[in-house]
């Protein structure tokens, strides 16, 4: 056989990937082999691929299970990382590690997003001396992903298994998509956990897919199909520019799907009674523009990526249908999160607040609920692209702060007609206030006490009262409010803050 | 035993289903109130109701029992 055709050869034959049995029930399973993802992934033509030769022995493994290169998604070019499970059930040999660590230096090199296609049952073991403790090896992998980490995106689909160190890939990348039933993350594997700490469990209980994007937060978006989560990859990565000193593209404009002067109506005037803040979300974004990130987690709080006016924003928003819309530790985390996701990429933030407050009792406190909202606060203040914030319904105490008021550095307060700000509800105010006059008073009389303080209370927190204080920027009827935004997010594009030089914030976390 | 549980700290302001009644996932079973707004709380698993733990006006700590079901 000549030269030439020995390599082609090879190259066909590493890159059918492991034995036929596994790529078999692959299919049988409907799960894609790993250039399958690839092809779906990438736009066709462009691409470049390095160390396909990896581990090219007798007893080799063909690229060492993991495939690393570069193509375009829409254009655009990305770089990528694709374990192959047919191959030793994904796993990490030494060359594995230095393939991966290559392509984190070329993303940082070239500035271009990474995407890590994780299918992977963890580091073989057996090799763990050449691949394990030392420089080059696992533990700079992700000490890459960290120094990468707002530099360009970084998005890791989960198609299966990422264990123990491995799970630490999905750990430092912007936003982490599952496959429902057959992704999982976890440091112990079940059989680890019954002979380390005595413990049993099933791999989904523990660390499926599902329980991370529900419960731990450590997935944000579930998806039901290996198709799905690379179709989310394609759209996803059209919200971000494609690195951080660029901004992300923009698109022809689109009406909402449903009619923004339906806002009128939406709003409940009954500051108690829950209302479903998608209903506005839909009446104010580009038709087919809103892409829910973490959507099963923290329920109480909305964050998500949209487009108004074709200019792609980030959207924080109250869900008073959940939990009152009240902040807890765990929406004070996602809200944190996307903010700094939104910060370090130059989208702008569209903060949509009807919030009673963060959460108070024992139980919360316990949890450390005021340094948890301290964070969101914190992300809040060191945010310098544009910031807007809509004072929906009513938002008091320190929700005010968390969902980006006056004093955050905020483009623009604007409040609608339904708004209500104040310190704490005129319930609770009036009872901190005249605790000891109510006490003094008895039946009818302080029944009639109370109201009138509670009166007075809403007549000081008036809205044109505050507004013609300067505290709101402006008050817009809700009809508008799309058009009003599409203007002040236009005006505000040029924005340029900066934060006070320094190393780095101690971050309340 | 499968029970629905509270999401959050409050007062049972109505309880919307009685021990036998069937109820669905997503359905709402009772009406708590907390820091001043009414919080509806759906059943997050279906069955029939063994058992209303709480009482209209009673203290509830997230996370404690409101319905047995079966």
């Amino acid at each position: 056989m000549g030269l030439e055709e020995e390599l082609r050869a090879k190259i066909e034959r590493i890159k059918q990937g492991g034995p036929q049995r596994y790529r078999e029930r692959a299919k049988a399973e409907g799960r894609l082999l790993v250039r399958e993802r690839l092809e779906r992934l990438l736009d066709p033509g462009f691409g470049i691929e390095d160390g396909l030769f990896a581990d090219d022995t007798d007893e080799g493994n063909p690229a060492d299970a993991v495939v690393t290169g570069l193509g375009k998604i829409h254009g655009r070019k990305v770089c990528y990382m694709a374990n192959d499970p047919t191959v030793k059930a994904g796993s990490w040999g030494p060359k594995t590690v230095e393939k991966i660590l290559r392509i984190q230096e070329t993303a940082a090199n070239l500035r271009l997003p990474l995407i890590y296609l994780v299918d992977s049952a963890g580091a073989r073991i057996t090799h763990q001396v050449d691949m394990f403790p030392g420089r080059r090896h696992a533990g700079r992998i992700f000490y890459n992903e960290v120094m990468l980490s707002g530099l360009v995106p970084q998005l890791c689909l989960l198609f299966g298994p990422s264990a123990a160190g491995g799970a630490y890939i999905p750990a430092f990348c912007d936003t982490v998509v599952m496959v429902e039933g057959r992704a999982s993350m976890y440091l112990g594997s079940p059989r680890m956990a019954e002979m380390v700490i005595g413990e049993k469990t099933t791999l989904e209980e523990m660390g499926g897919a599902r329980m991370h994007c529900e419960v731990s937060g450590c997935g944000d978006v579930l998806v039901y199909s290996d198709v799905e989560a690379i179709d989310f990859a394609r759209r996803y990565l059209q919200y971000f520019p494609t690195h951080c000193e660029d901004f992300p593209p923009t698109f022809a404009a689109a009406d909402p799907s449903k009619d923004p002067s339906e806002l009128e109506h939406l709003i409940p005037t009954n500051q108690n009674a829950p209302f479903d803040m998608f209903e506005l979300i839909e009446r104010l974004v580009d038709a087919d523009s809103f892409l829910e990130i973490k959507g099963l987690f923290a329920k109480e709080l909305i964050t998500g990526l949209a487009r108004l006016g074709g200019r792609v924003i980030g959207i924080v928003a109250s869900q008073p249908k959940v939990k009152g819309g009240v902040l807890f530790v765990d929406s004070a985390d996602k809200g944190t999160r996307f903010i700094a996701l939104c910060d370090a990429f130059n989208i702008p933030l569209l903060f949509l607040a009807d919030v009673p407050g963060f959460m108070i009792g024992s139980k919360v406190e316990r949890q450390g609920i005021i340094r948890h909202g301290a964070k969101m606060i914190y992300a809040v203040s060191e945010a310098t692209v544009p910031k807007i914030s809509v004072i929906v319904r009513k938002v008091y105490g320190a929700g005010l702060y968390a969902m980006c008021g006056p004093a955050y550095g905020t483009d623009a307060t604007l409040a609608l007609p339904t708004a209500y700000i104040a310190v704490m509800g005129p319930e609770a105010a009036v009872n901190a206030v005249y605790y000891k006059k109510i006490m003094e008073l008895q039946g009818e009389e302080r029944e009639r006490f109370i109201q009138e303080r509670r009166e007075e209370y809403r007549q000081d927190i008036d809205l044109y009262k505050l507004a013609s204080r300067l505290i709101v920027d402006a008050i817009v009827p809700s009809a508008r409010l799309r058009e009003e935004l599409i203007s002040r997010f236009e005006a505000y594009a040029s924005k340029r803050a900066i934060n006070p030089r320094k190393r780095h914030g101690v971050m309340p976390v | 035993m499968p029970t629905v549980t509270s999401p959050m700290a409050g007062t049972v302001a109505h309880v919307l289903v009685q021990r036998g009644d069937t109820v669905q996932v997503g359905q709402d079973v009772v009406i708590l109130e907390s820091m001043k707004m009414e919080i509806a709380v759906q059943a997050d698993i279906g069955g029939r109701v063994r058992a209303v733990k709480v009482n209209t006006g009673e203290f509830v700590d997230e996370g404690s029992d409101l319905l047995e079901l079966e």
